[in-house]
């Protein structure tokens, strides 16, 4: 399980990541007149095994150690590089996605590529996979850092807090009848009860609760607010708006009941199970409702059991 | 069983080609309905559908779901895989109906879920 979300997250830092971010930007370039036997030298003094063939800034040819190896079994170390180099070689740009890199190495089994920009196609680095590697663990690390943080200083708020009581309260806004932004503050507030170190199963049980309370708020109303409070004992979810209010609560309550209209209904939603589920994963259910003023649902659930 | 064997398997277009693949499916689930899915799947479920709109996305990231197959030659909208990509969900497509896709998950060895 851990794997496979470190997995997950490596996938979605090469497409958030841009090739400028892993390059190596100090690049050591040679020019297509120079001869095989200059390479010797910069082999040996800088360490690399291959090199950009750079023609007035742009980038023309790629020499390896291979090429300089193949030279030098054949006794040809004053041909010029210009005879021995790949031509116009499988380059990136510097503004594309990580990932993008990722498959040209797949894709070709070069060692690397020379970065250029996309305007101009200047050199402006080079990228091996030891680079994107590089830069992947350092993100990471980074993040995970970033992440620990948040998630310690929430964990602890109740301990670091001294009151007689601490009460933390996240109030979400919802829009009437906005399907696009439906799900949006449950799913920001399972977030939220996740940094809290709130149980796992706990938080789900939350999230499905919250879930039907904003879907009702959208699909019924011109809006409303959903707020959850959480304290040490026990988490409160209230869900209110200000219309049109509930003719009949307990018919309401009865599954499959619904007065969504079909088009509500071919997006999927007014199924008639939203009050059930809330009730069904929470531990206490009030509904209060006036036809014409608004309803107010208040679901409760208990963090060590019910009291 | 991986969802990328299945998705192998049963020849089904990944429409989030950014999203993770690699991950095991505990079981599976049909439904059209977003309060049913959201009463009665479970963590790590494929879930057959042929609902394209956005909110497929919101309930298969908070019921953890493994992934999303939406049959009959349905296609999600560009910004609602957009979002997929973004909680990581999975979205495929076949042009096969529930019924007979269901049947081919329960083939694989992909069970429903029991009480």
């Amino acid at each position: 399980m851990t794997e496979d979300r470190s997995f997950t997250k490596i996938q979605e830092l090469t497409y958030e990541l841009r090739v400028r971010d892993a390059m190596v930007a100090d690049v050591i370039t040679v020019r297509p007149k120079q001869a095989i036997h200059d390479l010797r030298d910069m082999m040996r003094d800088k360490g690399f095994s291959g090199s950009p063939v750079v023609d007035k800034g742009k980038v023309v040819g790629l020499i390896s150690i291979e090429d300089f190896i193949k030279c030098l079994a054949q006794g040809e170390m004053d041909v010029l590089i210009e005879q021995k180099m790949t031509r116009d070689p499988v380059t990136l740009y510097a503004d594309e996605p990580l990932v993008h890199a990722v498959k040209k190495f797949d894709q070709y089994g070069f060692g690397r590529f020379p970065v250029i920009e996309r305007n101009g196609r200047k050199l402006v680095g080079i990228l091996t996979k030891g680079d994107i590697i590089k830069c992947l663990l350092k993100k990471l690390e980074v993040e995970y850092h970033e992440e620990e943080i948040h998630r310690y200083r929430a964990s602890h708020i109740f301990e670091d807090i001294v009151a007689d009581k601490t009460n933390l309260v996240l109030r979400y806004d919802i829009t009437g009848k906005d399907f696009d932004r439906a799900g949006q503050a449950a799913s920001e507030l399972k977030k939220a009860l996740h940094r809290l170190g709130i149980q796992p199963e706990i938080v789900r049980r939350i999230a499905i609760a919250a879930f039907e309370a904003e879907i009702n708020i959208i699909v019924f109303t011109d809006g409303g607010q959903l707020s959850i409070s959480v304290c040490s004992e026990r988490i409160t979810i209230t869900a209110s708006d200000s219309g049109p209010g509930i003719a009949d609560i307990e018919q309401a309550m009865q599954p499959s009941f619904s007065t969504a209209p079909d088009w509500i209904r071919e997006m999927g939603f007014g199924a008639g199970m939203g009050l059930c589920n809330i009730k069904n994963c929470t531990d206490e259910m009030n509904l209060v409702s006036e036809v014409g003023k608004g309803t107010t649902l208040e679901a409760v659930v208990y963090l060590n059991g019910k009291s | 069983m991986k969802l990328k064997e299945i998705v192998e398997k049963l020849n089904l277009e990944v429409a989030t080609p950014a999203s993770d693949l690699d991950r095991d499916v505990s079981g599976g689930y049909a439904s059209d309905l977003l309060s049913d899915v959201m009463a009665n799947s479970r963590e790590g479920n494929v879930w057959v559908t042929m609902q394209i709109h956005q909110n497929i996305i919101a309930v298969a990231s908070l019921k953890e779901l493994a992934g999303i197959v939406v049959v009959n030659g349905r296609k999600p909208e560009q910004k609602v895989l957009a979002k997929a990509e973004q909680e990581n969900i999975p979205v495929m497509l076949t042009g096969l109906q529930a019924f007979e896709i269901a049947g081919r998950l329960c083939e694989l060895g992909i069970r429903g879920n029991t009480k």
